[in-house]
């Protein structure tokens, strides 16, 4: 039996492993260090009934402390040359995403130059992290973003509700892969997970990760349909347990998206399997962060949380479309010293 | 006075700005004190600092593509409706002006009558302007050439300073009435009645963010909002010369529509000038086919 992952803060003792763990998880060396963390679950992950018993063994969620950490983590001042860092940060770690029904090839081209250049009246605004689209819109917005070093995410596995058979998800995924997704955005079966087969949505992550290949795998857990904070803390958990290289929040299609509580809860999650396995695991809120006061709460929340080593857009991202123009007028006014306005910005 | 009255406490109205619909305080927390024309103490107003000017000015570009596509006589009704409301609040504004201005009782009321007037006039402007501003052009060629007059979009005001009531709604009833949408600055040291207007404003369907009233420091509020790149238009009413220098500097950044400020007396016939300084003409041509020897097609 593993040890019990702990919820408070980590021990003085396990700075330094963590640090160590840290160098051990540099990126080329990812993979490998996920397996062996995947491996060394594998007593819990061994039959529904162990892997049950570990998720209802996870300490219980403080629901008024975890929303008041939040809470108090939100008031903080952020001015000045942090204020220009923090917008710089944001829009570096911005999974710039198209996700509508109606999207076309010359909207996807349209968000990928957006995306190599948010601010093309500022050629020293950060690129944005990667862009995000569905399935069958990756070749068009690989093309468009190519040379560039922003990446290309993909959502995959019927998303956004994933009510299909497995089958049909990896061949999603791989479709999704071989068309040069650099990352998989995959929603777990929410069903499964609520009526208690956490197995099935075990088995179904490590699947998808297989299909994966090279790419990164996001796991989105729609902790908008899942309840509670505990069952957000089980998921968090399936999920790294299962290789995932990041954890989401929402799909952005349901009405409660990624708030600061839940983000914390997740982020808590990362740290602490880190400090347990020396693997690093990012995390990723999307839905319903519009403003760069939000997005600069997100940041406090990653720094004061899961550290430093989490910010930057290898390990942090968020999902948005409108929360970069924001992120944009504010550092036109901060470089102007004058209120921008929407025509200032491109529309999307 | 009986005793029962002298027993209650005194309830003190506070005032608030007016943003979107929405009386907020100043994001700033600040207030400041606002007196009589003898300087005895009257009330605290809101000092408002240039992120409510930022809010207010979001609020007013959110409301103008509704109040700007609201058709003409729908405005017309609304802004009746507002001098409706005033009439029916005639005392507080007669009791605000005098105390405001120091006037007599039977000048203020004649103030506040004149701007009920106001209103009503401009009410009826809303859905004849058009003609007065726009029409048919004749041109050399087969068009129909239309020309039409549109809002401007977000106008800044700087209130009069001197006229709180009757000045504030000269210069507020026109920008509204062609359906542009305003961020009012309302006059620095007399910023009372127009506080109070907003109640009306909220209570008399105009939609939230159509109208938007800051209190506090002209200058402080006024910079911000004058380089704004979001406002499309600015009416230094209330602006001291010196002011009204640096404000239209700063507005030529984007290239405001700036209206300077002129000498008025406020209870004079105020003309459509006010009317048409906020306008844009849209010319519309449309062919009208081929015109042969035998004349018009059709």
């Amino acid at each position: 039996m593993p040890p019990v992952p702990k919820s408070d803060k980590p021990a003085k003792g396990e700075k330094k492993a963590r640090a160590k763990a840290g160098e051990q998880t540099e990126r080329a060396g990812k993979a490998p260090a996920a397996r062996e963390a995947t491996a060394s679950f594998a007593d819990v992950t061994s039959s529904d009934a162990t892997l049950r018993r570990f998720l209802h063994g996870l300490p219980g969620v403080d629901t008024v402390g975890l929303e008041a950490r939040a809470a108090a983590l939100g008031t903080r001042s952020i001015k000045t040359t942090a204020k220009a860092y923090a917008i710089d940060l944001a829009i570096s770690m911005i999974d710039l995403t198209t996700l509508e029904g109606a999207d076309t090839a010359g909207k996807v081209r349209a968000l990928g130059a957006k995306a190599v250049n948010p601010d093309p009246t500022d050629r020293t605004t950060p690129k944005t992290a990667a862009v995000c689209v569905y399935p069958d819109m990756v070749a068009t917005a690989k093309e468009a973003v190519a040379g560039s070093g922003v990446k290309v995410a993909s959502v995959a596995t019927a998303f956004p509700a994933g009510r299909a058979a497995l089958g049909v998800k990896l061949a999603d995924t791989k479709d999704a892969v071989a068309a040069g997704a650099d990352e998989i955005d995959m929603v777990i079966d929410r069903g499964a997970f609520l009526a208690g087969h956490y197995m099935k949505v075990y088995e179904e992550i490590r699947a998808v990760k297989e299909a994966c290949g090279d790419a990164r795998l996001k796991v989105i857990f729609e902790t908008g349909e899942l309840s509670t904070y505990d069952n957000i803390r089980r998921a968090s958990w399936i999920g790294m347990i299962a290789g995932a290289d990041f954890i989401k929040t929402s799909t952005g299609k349901v009405g409660v998206n990624a708030t600061p509580a839940n983000t914390l809860l997740m982020l808590e999650a990362v740290r602490d399997f880190r400090a347990q396995t020396g693997v690093q695991v990012g995390v990723k809120p999307a839905g319903g962060i519009r403003s760069t006061k939000d997005a600069i709460k997100f940041l406090v929340l990653v720094n004061e949380t899961a550290g430093p080593d989490w910010l930057d857009n290898h390990w942090f991202r968020f999902g948005a479309s409108s929360l970069l123009n924001d992120l944009l007028m504010q550092r036109q006014k901060l470089a102007t010293g004058r209120y921008s306005g929407p025509d200032y910005v491109t529309v999307d | 006075m009986s005793e029962s009255t002298e027993a209650r406490l005194s309830v003190f109205k506070t005032y608030k700005l007016y943003v979107g619909g929405k009386f907020p305080r100043s994001e700033s927390g600040r207030v400041y004190e606002v007196n009589d024309a003898k300087g005895n103490w009257l009330a605290n107003a809101p000092l408002s600092s240039r992120k409510d000017a930022r809010d207010a000015v979001v609020a007013a570009r959110k409301a103008f593509g509704g109040w700007a596509g609201a058709t003409a006589y729908l405005r017309g009704q609304i802004l009746y409706r507002v001098a409706e409301m005033l009439e029916g609040r005639r005392e507080q504004f007669v009791r605000e002006v005098q105390d405001a201005e120091g006037l007599s009782k039977a000048k203020a009321a004649a103030v506040v009558d004149a701007a009920i007037d106001r209103w009503v006039w401009y009410a009826g402007w809303t859905d004849k302007i058009a003609q007065v501003a726009g029409g048919g052009n004749p041109v050399a060629g087969p068009f129909f050439n239309l020309s039409s007059p549109e809002p401007t979009g977000v106008v800044t005001i700087v209130a009069p300073q001197d006229s709180s009531f009757l000045g504030l709604v000269s210069v507020l009833a026109p920008v509204i009435a062609t359906g542009n949408t305003a961020v009012v600055v309302a006059a620095e040291d007399r910023p009372l009645p127009a506080l109070s207007l907003a109640e009306v404003l909220a209570t008399s369907d105009v939609p939230g963010g159509v109208v938007n009233i800051l209190s506090g420091r002209t200058a402080e509020i006024a910079a911000p909002l004058a380089a704004h790149q979001d406002v499309n238009a600015i009416d230094l009413a209330g602006a001291d010369e010196q002011l009204a220098k640096e404000l239209e500097v700063a507005a030529a950044d984007n290239l405001k529509r700036v209206l300077r400020p002129q000498p008025v007396d406020w209870s004079a016939d105020p003309g459509t000038s006010r009317l048409t300084a906020f306008l844009e003409t849209k010319t519309v041509w449309h062919p009208t086919g081929s015109l042969g020897s035998g004349g018009s097609s059709y």
